[in-house]
């Protein structure tokens, strides 16, 4: 027997490579990163792990955001969670639920005595993943927000100038429109994750409530407030551009990316982290800029919000008190400002603290980079509101279907646009109601 | 009886059926059981909260046009898949089986697509109709037609009715060839004799001979179509555009791993199981008596 575990034991610490390592607290983390994501992602976690010599944080790659999601429910069903999952930010009202399977961040940091301050991450960012009386519930990680790519190259083509992109819809249409009447391009406008953007950022560019309740931090009970005029209006707008031409609609989700780097698109509405896939591909000149309003609605328009995913602790049956210490010194590791920065230009992804942020602008990025840091200054606009905050709606990505189904249906001219956000409000209260009553 | 006296040990008989009767258990009543459990619970999807609420998940689906929509759409998809898949299969079977120069390649390159994951063949018909980047898409559009499956649910669910029979159609054609080969050629002789025309012949006696063939491919093909041509759905369509190609087994994926709603998830795979096992034991009664076994 005792010969058997000292096989055991050799054996190990030859597949580990060092008697050190097998002695380090062992963390693991599973994530949904692929790509430049993943090899940021594996750079901060070795550097963490280098930083140290008591914790080592193992990051296992889980599938997509929804597959991960999935993975780390029923591995808690199954009593094996890990420490850490990556949940992106539509799951985040579940996991907040969930209160007997996470490990709120703001008390495990207090439980293990780690300084941290939630105050240095930035307004939009901190209150996404905050509970309504502004404790941290789970670590910012991966963030993004939407804005406007556009194509100098088709700009100068239909005599538009390439260095006055448009500010507001009135002025995005009229530019998509000469586009395509001049042949600059196939399509003028596209945009990726409709619902995200066209609903989710537009509410509160607009500082129009999503739904009641403060977009549901008040409470399970809110309700959509997608019937608004100004919704309706702006359904109206893309239904009448895809009538004249001038807006494309080229599917779901991340769909429509590859539109803008093969030069299909002259204008695409997608998330702040397409960068470095546009200048991977674009064979032309190109420019980002914020996200058009309406300028006849709101003069001055409010931050917009995030997305992306974040870092939950979740609790583990057999978890000892260091192992949740060695999370919250990752955590630490995370925020601080060379990290955020690092990470930040690795992947395209704002910078989560004004400390990463000034460390960026510190190192040239901006300057080397224009467009860059029009993310973060999109997100850190002044006077943020209970609008501005960011979505707490339980079956989010429900949700977010029902929203595509519907426009889709009036884009296809099977309804008006006030029918589709009638049928929106009404579909997707009742989704809201499902969620409620699991927690009564 | 026989089997005692084949075998002389009396563990042995079941030990040679353990392996499959574990695999069932493990891989099929065990799930099935579970699923008849979650389907009358309410829980969060961390399972921490977890009530017995009867049918309530049932009623709900039944209350829930857009559940039953998808039911239709399953009928009317599977439907369409199986017949489009036995009648390309039988023609090109009937056609393969005549003697022709290269026979061997055509039959090889026919049970070619069989070999291919069903995500897979799907990807290959995205390069072809995906509307931005796929090659036929753009001949379609160049010539006028506005194909866009992204937005036009009719092509959407043509799309994938397509790609699911190309997928089966070799399956069938195995099979089919095979039943031909198995017919005795003086039976079709006799019927020539007889003045039959080459149709007459197929009709009266090839097809009513080929029945046993037949009817095992249509329970094969509808079990096909209502449960395994997810693959082809997800990696086309996901369901869209609206539920234009949300069937019955892609919802319950849909409701249970991507919205979490676990038990109505359940719910829904305990009626599309009763669903099969209701139209097979359907197919058994009405269907198996018209089939002629040589």
């Amino acid at each position: 027997m005792k010969r058997h575990k000292l096989v055991i034991v050799v054996l190990a610490v030859l597949a580990l490579g060092s008697v050190a390592v097998a002695q380090r607290v062992q963390i693991e983390f599973w994530h949904a990163a692929t790509g430049a994501l993943a090899a940021a992602l594996t750079e901060v976690v070795a550097g963490f792990n280098a930083s140290q010599d008591v914790y080592v944080v193992n990051p296992v790659y889980k599938g997509s955001y929804t597959e991960t999601m999935s993975a780390a429910i029923a591995a808690f069903r199954a009593g094996q969670p890990p420490h850490i999952v990556q949940i992106f930010e539509v799951g985040t009202a579940t996991m907040m639920a969930a209160a007997g399977a996470i490990y709120p961040v703001y008390q495990l940091m207090a439980d293990t005595n780690t300084p941290f301050d939630p105050e240095q991450y930035i307004a939009p960012v901190k209150g996404y993943y905050s509970s309504a009386d502004g404790k941290m519930i789970s670590m910012p990680f991966n963030s993004s927000t939407a804005l406007l790519w556009y194509n100098k190259d088709a700009f100068r083509a239909a005599g538009l100038d390439p260095d006055n992109p448009p500010r507001t819809w009135a002025e995005a249409r009229a530019a998509a429109k000469a586009i395509v009447d001049a042949g600059a391009a196939k399509m003028g406008l596209a945009t990726s994750w409709l619902t995200w953007i066209q609903f989710e950022q537009f509410a509160a560019l607009h500082d129009l409530p999503f739904a009641t309740k403060s977009n549901g931090f008040e409470g399970m009970d809110a309700v959509l407030a997608l019937d608004h005029p100004l919704f309706v209006r702006h359904v109206q707008t893309l239904m009448d551009m895809q009538a004249e031409g001038s807006f494309t609609y080229a599917g779901r989700d991340s769909a429509p990316d590859a539109l803008f780097g093969s030069g299909e698109a002259a204008m695409l509405m997608a998330s702040s982290a397409l960068r470095a896939r546009v200048m991977r591909e674009a064979q032309f000149e190109w420019g980002v800029t914020y996200l058009p309003y309406y300028d006849d609605f709101i003069a001055e328009p409010k931050n917009s919000i995030i997305g992306g995913a974040s870092l939950w602790v979740m609790r583990r049956p057999d978890a000892t008190a260091a192992e949740y210490k060695g999370v919250a010194e990752f955590f630490a590791y995370l925020g601080l400002a060379a990290t955020d920065a690092k990470w930040h230009i690795m992947t395209g992804y704002v910078p989560l603290t004004f400390g990463g942020y000034e460390a960026a602008k510190a190192q040239g990025y901006y300057d080397a980079n224009p467009g860059a840091d029009l993310a973060i200054l999109q997100l850190a606009r002044p006077n943020p509101t209970e609008n501005t905050r960011g979505l707490r709606l339980g079956n989010l990505p429900e949700i977010r279907v029902v929203i595509y189904e519907e426009v889709e249906k009036a884009l296809q001219g099977q309804q008006t646009a006030q029918q589709a956000m009638d049928n929106v409000v009404r579909r997707g209260n009742a989704i809201l109601r499902e969620f409620e009553a699991i927690y009564k | 009886m026989k089997g005692k006296a084949t075998f002389s040990n009396k563990f042995l008989p079941y030990l040679l059926v353990a392996p499959q009767i574990i695999v069932t258990a493990v891989f099929f009543v065990w799930p099935a059981v579970q699923a008849i459990q979650q389907s009358v619970l309410r829980s969060d999807p961390f399972g921490l909260r977890t009530t017995f609420v009867g049918l309530d998940n049932f009623r709900a689906l039944f209350a829930d046009p857009y559940y039953l929509g998808s039911v239709r759409l399953s009928f009317l998809f599977s439907a369409a898949v199986a017949l489009t898949a036995l009648s390309v299969a039988l023609l090109l079977a009937v056609m393969a089986n005549k003697p022709l120069r290269g026979a061997k390649v055509y039959k090889t390159l026919l049970i070619w697509p069989y070999a291919l994951a069903p995500a897979m063949a799907a990807v290959l018909w995205l390069f072809l109709f995906q509307p931005s980047i796929g090659i036929l898409a753009r001949g379609l559009q160049d010539i006028g037609i506005h194909w866009n499956y992204t937005l036009n649910g009719g092509q959407a669910l043509l799309l994938v009715i397509l790609a699911s029979v190309w997928k089966q159609v070799s399956y069938n054609f195995i099979f089919f060839l095979a039943g031909l080969q198995a017919i005795p050629k003086s039976l079709i002789e006799a019927a020539r004799v007889d003045g039959a025309t080459s149709t007459r012949a197929f009709w009266s006696v090839v097809f009513p001979l080929l029945t046993p063939t037949t009817f095992f491919l249509v329970v094969m093909n509808t079990v096909y179509a209502f449960f395994d041509t997810f693959g082809a759905i997800d990696a086309l369509t996901k369901g869209g555009p609206g539920k234009a190609t949300e069937t019955m087994v892609y919802k319950l994926y849909v409701d249970g791993f991507k919205n979490f709603k676990i038990n109505s998830s359940a719910a829904q795979s305990v009626i599309l199981m009763a669903l099969v096992i209701v139209l097979t034991a359907f197919q058994f009664r009405f269907i198996e008596r018209r089939v002629h076994y040589l």
